[in-house]
């Protein structure tokens, strides 16, 4: 069931929260040890909260939406009395002694929450693989990994553990991981979700959203999570769009469209791209008036992103300096403080983190700012102008979500540079603040797995996304006789 | 611009994080290599182009400035590695002379 049939059979007393959050935690204990999405079951308290929005039902309380609909959190938002590890020793055994705005928010509308996903260690990574407690596996193919940074999140979904997750988007981690798990994943306006209790990557570019099967189910966590939030210095003071009625909607008649001329060509799988082109078909057979558009400055996206996430990341982990929580080594009453440190750092992060700490110090350090994160910013601006022009012709833009479908675990772990190109197509809405959306376009004929389709819209237009994905969800699933997860195998056995 | 072996050295001290040597084997070709892609910012034609360091233009934002409850001291300490005298505990910071 979808999260929305959820919500209005819970409403209708035709099921408990009980019974709904117990069938996930079955779920769970029958598939997870392959799969490994989560980091932590939460079994215990998500029946207590279960238990408790029965309760409040019975008495005839009118509860929001997502009263009682379990919902599966990434291990980066600080959740009170449970571990927060963001995928890292030097975070292991923390139980931060407060929530974050979001787990907050998901409390309050009574969503249940099962437990903490699994992800790339402190965001950094399109795979799971640097997670330091082991991958996470891809429901379709448990060969493949299912993307990242929020692979945890997008495998729980994909393997009907949870029916929602959250997320968070610095480079694509929403996107990617739900593109390649054939599901649908937002990345909000920035500022549009809190930060607060978010452990912080990289804060210009942070960004928390919604995972669903269905686009509907997305706009429905989305507008429970969003909205202005005193405690995030850059929480947008603004109504948040109203997405669950354009999802309804579904309507993209007369609507402008611009396919980015400049994500695609060589480094795309020709699958992906022979998809893509299908989607764009639908949405001119729907209505769409169809244009394309350039971005010239989008193919240094990715070199302004890995100098500016490492840049901000390698300040934001200072803060890991084995003093005041987490871990600490070798702290035997003969070493000084620095030391400790530096040995706790060194024990407490994976290779990743430690690669983009270096990488971001250089390019911070006096003699290489300029050239380097001077320069980054500079190209930041180039890339907000191109989406103001073709923002100033279309409504959306839209590409493919990811130059390819999901790759062998192993593959690119120890290629980094390989492993970046993966957020190739979602990186300018990061740097330029705006939202975008994936949804699945279908199977790439060489290998059976699914391609996402990106849809990009201005900052506080992300209705607009609803409205695209949901029109293009149905005109798909008319066209395949069932949703695209129907066709995942990985579990099968 | 190429990076050294010992520049990457000079850096993972900077970031306080002590490097094995077969690490610095590892990483130093690895960031050359990243730092030579990204490099390409260089090629673009930026002058007189303003710097962003952030999206949404919001400047200066402050909360109304009234107590409101916190954590208590056993809350803040809670998940500290060392206590001491409702303080953190840390190793000396100061050498012996």
């Amino acid at each position: 069931m979808t999260a929305a049939e959820l919500s209005a059979a819970l409403a209708k007393s035709e099921v408990s929260a009980t019974e709904v959050t117990q069938a996930h935690l079955d779920r769970i204990a029958a598939v997870d040890d392959r799969v490994h999405a989560f980091l932590h079951i939460a079994a215990d308290s998500a029946l207590a909260q279960a238990a408790e929005v029965d309760k409040r039902r019975k008495t005839g309380e009118q509860l929001a939406p997502l009263a009682g609909v379990p919902v599966a959190v990434k291990d980066v938002f600080t959740t009170k009395n449970m571990p927060t590890t963001c995928g890292s020793h030097i975070l292991d055994g923390w139980h931060p002694p407060y929530d974050a705005t979001i787990t907050q928010r998901l409390k309050q509308a009574g969503a249940i929450i099962l437990g903490k996903t699994n992800m790339d260690e402190f965001a950094m990574g399109s795979s799971t693989e640097n997670s330091a407690f082991g991958p996470s596996r891809n429901p379709w193919d448990l060969d493949k990994v299912p993307g990242g940074s929020s692979g945890g999140s997008a495998a729980a979904v994909a393997a009907y553990e949870a029916p929602l997750a959250i997320g968070t988007d610095t480079g694509g981690s929403i996107r990617q991981p739900a593109a390649v798990c054939g599901i649908v994943g937002t990345k909000p306006t920035y500022g549009g979700s809190s930060r607060y209790g978010v452990v912080a990557f990289a804060s210009s570019l942070d960004t928390p959203g919604p995972f669903g099967r269905t686009v509907l189910d997305a706009a429905l966590l989305h507008e429970a999570i969003s909205g202005h939030d005193p405690m995030d210095s850059t929480s947008i003071d603004a109504p948040v769009p109203p997405v669950v009625a354009a999802a309804r909607e579904a309507d993209v008649s007369g609507m402008r469209i611009g396919v980015v001329t400049d994500l695609s060509g060589d480094g795309y799988q020709p699958g992906v791209l022979s998809r893509f082109a299908e989607a764009v078909e639908v949405l001119e057979s729907l209505g769409a008036k169809v244009t394309e558009v350039s971005c010239p400055h989008f193919r240094y996206a990715l070199p302004a992103y890995y100098l500016i996430a490492p840049s901000e990341a390698s300040s934001n982990l200072a803060r890991f300096d084995a003093m005041r929580y987490g871990l600490r080594v070798g702290d035997d009453g003969s070493r000084d403080a620095e030391e400790v440190m530096a040995l706790t750092r060194e024990v407490g992060f994976g290779a990743e983190v430690k690669r983009r700490i270096i990488l971001g110090t250089h390019a911070l350090s006096s003699g290489y700012y300029d050239a380097y994160y001077g320069k980054a910013q500079k190209v930041r601006t180039l890339i907000i102008r191109d989406f103001d022009a073709a923002f100033g012709q279309v409504d959306v833009l839209v590409s493919p979500a990811t130059p390819t479908t999901a790759f062998r675990l192993g593959e690119r772990a120890d290629d980094p540079m390989a492993m970046y190109l993966a957020d190739l197509c979602t990186i300018p809405s990061d740097l330029a603040g705006n939202a975008a959306i994936s949804v699945p376009c279908g199977l790439a004929a060489e290998d059976g797995l699914p391609v996402g389709l990106q849809v990009m819209a201005p900052a506080l237009a992300d209705d607009r996304l609803y409205r695209v994905a949901a029109a293009a969800e149905a005109a798909f699933t008319h066209r395949w006789g069932q949703p695209l997860l129907t066709s995942a195998k990985g579990l099968a056995s | 611009m190429p990076i050294t072996r010992d520049e990457v050295a000079h850096l993972a001290r900077l970031s306080r994080i002590a490097l094995t040597d077969a690490e610095l084997d590892h990483l130093a070709p690895q960031l050359d290599q990243i730092i030579t892609a990204v490099a390409q910012v260089q090629e673009v034609a930026a002058e007189g182009i303003p710097p962003t360091s952030h999206a949404t233009g919001l400047t200066n934002v402050f909360r109304d400035d009234e107590p409101r409850p916190c954590l208590t001291p056993e809350e803040a300490l809670s998940q500290a590695p060392a206590v001491a005298q409702q303080r953190f505990k840390v190793p000396r910071i100061l050498g012996e002379e």
